[in-house]
């Protein structure tokens, strides 16, 4: 039906009494997702939207046998909150947070390393929603329909927007998952590409990319050795200069690495369609497919 | 924050690392004096970025005169966008070997990785495309950083064991840029061996995180105004918007950053060039959209903006309602094109019209009006 999350999922909030916690966690009830609880440090105790507070994650999970967390806490403090909710067994964790400092998340993804059921997303991702069902994160739920196309973006708006586009068409979705635009991330596309591959409910798949690292070229590499999912794939920032960040701290050049050239050229080298606007990404995922790299669809 | 040679030296000479004798000039009179004071020099531009040599940014001096006359004509001048600061006089050096020392971010192994070559003075990436086995490479634990017997290796591995006793030390050394400044990028190249042995940084590049900038408050403010920079990225940063300038003649405002490229992408498709970046994020209010079309507006190429805002949990009836109040209080007369969809799509468009500001049905359509409007 989706991948990684759905409406049994218990989902706890880390930060659910601060100001974006709260709002977005409210919306995640208001959507169907199973929220058992929050954790601010000092508030435990205490409900908030009907649900217990707790002062750490480990009490929360103890509590409540959540498996799933968003974390909703300032950059500074993101990393340790992404590190305790893995150090209390929370297996699905979706970093909501911006502005972490890029060392922390270098450390992050060491302590990780001994925890592999653990899977992160983000940080500075819009977390991942599953229609119908459940959501952790600020996706907008609204522009979603439940169906057959898997997205996986680094790109917030611009997902939104395709989703809506994807709903307007008719064309419903299985889950959605931003990974976010940050240099160091927890799940690449190629993992999220290899979850949607598994996931029998999901027969078409939209990639949303944009400039800087190489994470594209290896899901496209992904995809060239033999997929069953019609894909199609999308990269903005080809008109970005040089050594400049745009927005997401991930998304530069830098020199003549990273370029949005060199990403749409390894999707085309795997039979994979690449949208030039964002327009063109229903039409290509509608239109019968020339050339793919599939060996079963 | 990428730092200028001279400062990303002067941070090195903190950890420990040696590095030529050399004096900071802001006037030609100061150049001479270095040179009185250090004997021949090379006079070298501050400037962030690479090739100042090509574009004649570094002369030799070997008199105070010399000196005088190569930092008036490189103080002022013009590299790849930077109006030179100020020079950097720095003495000679007695080079038997050149070698290379760095460390940077590796996205795909999402980790620190450490590199040291015997091909110093050359670029790096070109060495790692032409013969790769030529640059040893190690990924040290971030929690504990590297270990003596791993830089050992390290050393060996490139070739460099006759200078282990000195090179061990002086990378742990570097290292320490990593956990002390929240360094991405260091790079020592080249890193030359003298003649009687010593180990010193020729150059030296350094740039650090700026998401970190809350616990590293020191450098950010002893180095970052030395640099003019772009009047309307400064102008933009005291806003807190995300901007960059770019040299066309659309200014561009967007939710999102993916979007917002998206956006510039479309605008050269449809046969313009954008002004700038600028990401307003995910809830396009009104005094931000203010703050930003205040800035655009600033820089006379622009004739005209194209707006592009998907509105999420923000309704695009407010929107709306928010960029015509930005329109009329800064009495804009410069066509905008506003493309908005999301929640309340409708509604939006029919204020927007309502107030004479042309919607666009698609990104694509909007870019394609705009540009037509500023032929």
């Amino acid at each position: 039906m989706a991948i990684l999350l759905d409406a049994q999922t218990p989902v706890i909030v880390q930060g659910i009494t601060g100001r974006e916690g709260s709002f977005h966690a409210e919306q995640m009830q208001l959507m169907g997702t199973r929220l058992v609880g929050g954790v601010t440090p000092g508030k435990g105790g205490g409900t908030h939207h009907g649900v217990p507070v707790f002062d750490t994650v480990a009490a929360a999970v103890r509590e409540t046998g959540a498996t799933a967390s968003g974390i909703f806490v300032p950059g500074p403090y993101a990393a340790d909150a992404i590190m305790e909710a893995a150090a209390a067994g929370v297996t699905l964790i979706a970093c909501i947070s911006e502005g972490i400092p890029i060392q922390d998340m270098i450390r992050v993804k060491a302590f990780l390393r001994d925890l592999p059921e653990t899977r992160l997303i983000g940080a500075n991702c819009p977390g991942l929603l599953t229609p119908g069902q459940a959501k952790i994160g600020i996706i907008p739920q609204r522009f979603s329909s439940p169906g057959s196309v898997g997205i996986v973006s680094r790109s917030g708006t611009l997902t939104y927007e395709t989703m809506a586009a994807l709903t307007a068409a008719g064309m419903g979705q299985s889950t959605i998952v931003g990974i976010g635009g940050d240099p160091v991330l927890g799940l690449s596309f190629s993992d999220v590409i290899a979850l949607f591959e598994r996931d029998q409910a999901t027969t078409h798949l939209v990639v949303i990319g944009e400039i800087g690292g190489s994470d594209e070229e290896r899901a496209a590499e992904l995809l060239g050795r033999g997929s069953r999912l019609r894909t199609v794939a999308f990269i903005s920032g080809r008109t970005a200069p040089e050594g400049k960040r745009m927005g997401h701290a991930g998304a530069i050049v830098s020199g003549n690495r990273g370029t949005a050239r060199s990403k749409e050229e390894a999707f085309r080298a795997a039979g994979v369609a690449v949208a030039e606007t964002t327009s063109e990404i229903v039409e290509l995922l509608g239109a019968p497919v020339a050339s793919h790299g599939g060996d079963e669809g | 924050m990428k730092l200028l040679e001279y400062q990303a030296k002067e941070v090195l000479a903190s950890l420990g690392i040696p590095i030529p004798p050399g004096r900071v000039a802001r006037t030609p009179e100061e150049a001479a004096g270095a040179c009185a004071e250090l004997g021949p020099v090379a006079v070298k531009a501050q400037v962030p970025v690479g090739g100042r040599g090509k574009a004649g940014g570094i002369k030799l001096a070997s008199t105070p005169d010399d000196a005088r006359s190569a930092a008036e004509q490189i103080i002022g001048m013009d590299i790849k966008g930077f109006r030179v600061p100020l020079v950097y006089c720095e003495g000679a050096l007695d080079i038997a070997r050149e070698i290379y020392l760095g460390f940077t971010v590796d996205r795909d192994a999402r980790a620190n990785i450490l590199m040291l070559s015997a091909r110093g003075g050359m670029d790096i990436e070109q060495v790692a495309e032409e013969s790769p086995d030529a640059i040893a490479r190690l990924y040290p634990d971030p929690w504990r950083g590297p270990l003596d017997f791993e830089l050992n290796q390290l050393v060996f591995a490139a070739g460099l064991g006759e200078h282990a006793r000195a090179l061990v030390p002086l990378i742990k050394r570097l290292y320490r840029a990593i956990p002390e400044h929240d360094a991405l990028t260091a790079e020592i190249n080249p890193l030359v061996i003298t003649g009687d042995g010593r180990v010193v940084a020729g150059d030296a590049k350094l740039e650090t995180d700026e998401n970190a900038s809350f616990r590293q408050r020191a450098l950010e403010e002893r180095y970052s105004g030395v640099l003019e920079g772009d009047p309307y990225e400064v102008e933009a940063k005291k806003r807190g918007l995300t901007y960059v300038s770019l040299d066309g003649e659309v200014g561009i405002i967007g939710n999102g950053a993916g979007l917002c490229m998206g956006t510039l992408d479309m605008v050269q498709r449809a046969g313009g060039g954008a002004a700038n970046f600028c990401d307003i994020g995910g809830g396009a209010r009104a005094e931000v959209v203010e703050n930003a079309l205040t800035v655009i507006l600033m820089n006379p190429r622009v004739r005209g903006v194209l707006i592009n805002v998907f509105g999420g949990i923000t309704r695009g009836d407010e929107v709306a309602r928010g960029l015509v109040q930005a329109r009329d209080n800064l009495g804009m007369s410069l066509p905008l094109v506003v493309r908005l969809s999301g929640t309340n799509e409708e509604e939006g468009r029919a204020i927007l019209k309502e107030n004479g500001i042309e919607p666009g049905a698609s990104g694509w359509e909007a870019a394609q009006k705009i540009v037509g409007l500023t032929r």
